[in-house]
């Protein structure tokens, strides 16, 4: 392990943490503009032109509020429980590649942390990590509206995860490997070789279950602000609540990254061109979350699990079948 | 270097989370505890260049555990301390100090004699996945359908256990439906 790589990885993990926390801020800059269009409203004005200054002023707030830790709680849960939501987050993106390799100043950089071969579970399995936050703030909070968040966390948990793996099998199945840059190599061939052609109920169960996990509008009932206040959030203040936002919103972008590697070519060949087109079809299932939430309600938790487990399984385990049989004859 | 760095970190860090799990009183910081300590056995997995086991340690005990915290939600107030039952201590400790001297030599029993080899080497140029999957088909095959027998059981125990009316649903009945099947289900404890 020589030190230029080490020197390397520590300059990539610092850039994905400060381009992904400073994203999250101008995502929510983003969410609230296109909420407000969608229904005639301005949105956020007044802090610079067009408002575009407002996620600097809403930082500001968060870093200065007073972080108040209320009694009854239990201290070192409730101080924890955001860092878990923020810091899975991040720690999911380790394997994600968000480009294509390129060169600079004659040094070949590959912009992925860590190319280790099972990527795809990795980064399933530790953003299933993330949701522990919510569960861990909202029982530790000693409050009956985070109580019932934090048990809406846990079945929302056990839902939406079957199906997450259920339905990403059957294309590993296809590619025979679990690293997304096999995944990419695989599509590499253009719009005809993409994954979303022969798998298209696969992605559309992950895509559904994508929302699960990101806690995003249809299922957004773990924080649900009109029905149980903020949920696991009503505690927290300052920059402890900053967090939990943080870590939404860079999930969100982290699993608009994962849908497009996984069954629309990623970044294709590699060129400067195939680069742009993995950005804008992470900026189009970024803005799809945003949509959905202007214009879909909210379901049940009863709704979600009965979606989760009596629809979406049994299509994810038809689906997988279904691959099999045609992969073997 | 790393890799001993890495392991005595580790290391240190589960068996301090699961002495948190065993001796606190406090329902969510066992659980927590516990979680943790399961996701940090995980590094061992990813130290020994085991990937595959690695990340499935994380994502099957982040479920498993998430499912001891709905219990913990259910029978605990988890932010008041749980009043335990103290019996005799010593006998607390001598039993589980057995129990753990014992779990070592029947581990270790074999190994120190050198019966234990590697009857599965390592194939070259084929993933740590694959690998994982020709031991569990080939050598492996009736231990891992014997779990899956084993899953089918506790599952189909489950929904008898849990599947009595299931095909009613109060959100799908009106009040007056609601207030018959409550009448049922008295007249049955009564008579």
């Amino acid at each position: 392990m020589d030190s230029a790589y080490l020197i390397e990885t520590i300059i990539k993990v610092v850039v994905i943490l400060l381009v992904f926390s400073a994203l999250a801020g101008i995502g929510t800059y983003f969410e609230r503009k296109v909420l407000a269009f969608m229904q005639r409203r301005l949105g956020p004005m007044n802090v610079g032109p067009y408002g575009v200054l407002q996620f600097g002023a809403d930082a500001i707030k968060l870093f200065t509020k007073e972080d108040i830790i209320p009694t009854g709680v239990v201290a070192p849960i409730f101080k924890i429980a955001p860092v878990i939501t923020a810091a899975t987050a991040f720690m999911a993106a380790a394997a994600i590649p968000f480009l294509p390799s390129f060169e600079i100043f004659g040094y070949e950089v590959h912009p992925i942390v860590s190319d280790i071969n099972v990527g795809i579970i990795y980064i399933l399995g530790v953003m299933a990590v993330g949701l522990y936050g919510p569960l861990l703030g909202g029982m530790a909070s000693a409050n009956k509206y985070s109580l019932i968040s934090a048990a809406r966390a846990a079945a929302v948990f056990i839902s939406y995860e079957v199906v997450t793996g259920l339905a990403i099998l059957a294309p590993i199945m296809m590619v025979g490997s679990l690293s997304l840059i096999d995944f990419n190599e695989y599509q590499a061939g253009g719009i005809g070789n993409w994954i979303v052609w022969s798998q298209p109920v696969a992605f559309i169960l992950f895509w559904i279950a994508a929302f699960a996990e990101t806690g995003r509008t249809p299922f957004h009932l773990i924080a649900n602000d009109h029905e149980i206040i903020d949920g696991f959030g009503t505690e927290y203040s300052g920059m402890r609540w900053g967090l939990f936002f943080i870590g939404e919103y860079a999930n969100m972008f982290f699993i608009s990254f994962v849908i497009p590697l996984l069954f629309l070519g990623g970044y294709g060949d590699g060129s400067f061109l195939g680069a742009l087109g993995l950005l804008a079809k992470m900026s189009f299932f970024f803005f799809f979350f945003l949509w959905t939430r202007a214009a879909w309600p909210d379901v049940r938790p009863d709704q979600l699990m009965w979606l989760c487990w009596k629809v979406l399984m049994p299509i994810a385990v038809i689906n997988v079948v279904i691959t099999g049989f045609v992969m073997m004859f | 270097m790393f890799e001993a760095v890495a392991f005595y970190l580790f290391a240190f860090l589960t068996i301090a989370m699961f002495y948190i799990v065993v001796t606190t009183k406090q329902a969510l910081y066992a659980l927590t505890a516990l979680a943790a300590g399961m996701i940090f056995i995980s590094a061992f997995f990813f130290i020994l260049g085991a990937d595959f086991l690695g990340a499935i340690q994380i994502i099957v005990y982040t479920g498993a555990v998430m499912a001891l915290y709905a219990f913990g939600m259910m029978f605990f107030d988890t932010t008041r301390d749980v009043k335990e039952k103290q019996g005799n201590k010593f006998i607390i400790v001598g039993l589980s100090t057995l129990a753990a001297i014992l779990v070592v030599v029947i581990f270790a029993a074999p190994m120190v004699s050198e019966n234990v080899v590697a009857l599965y080497p390592i194939v070259e140029g084929v993933g740590n996945t694959q690998e994982v999957g020709v031991v569990l088909f080939t050598k492996y095959l009736i231990p891992f359908e014997l779990a899956a027998v084993m899953l089918l059981v506790a599952m189909i125990a489950g929904i008898v256990l849990a599947g009595k009316k299931m095909d009613l649903s109060l959100t799908l009945m009106n009040s007056e439906e609601i207030e018959e099947a409550k009448k049922q289900k008295n007249k049955k404890v009564l008579s």
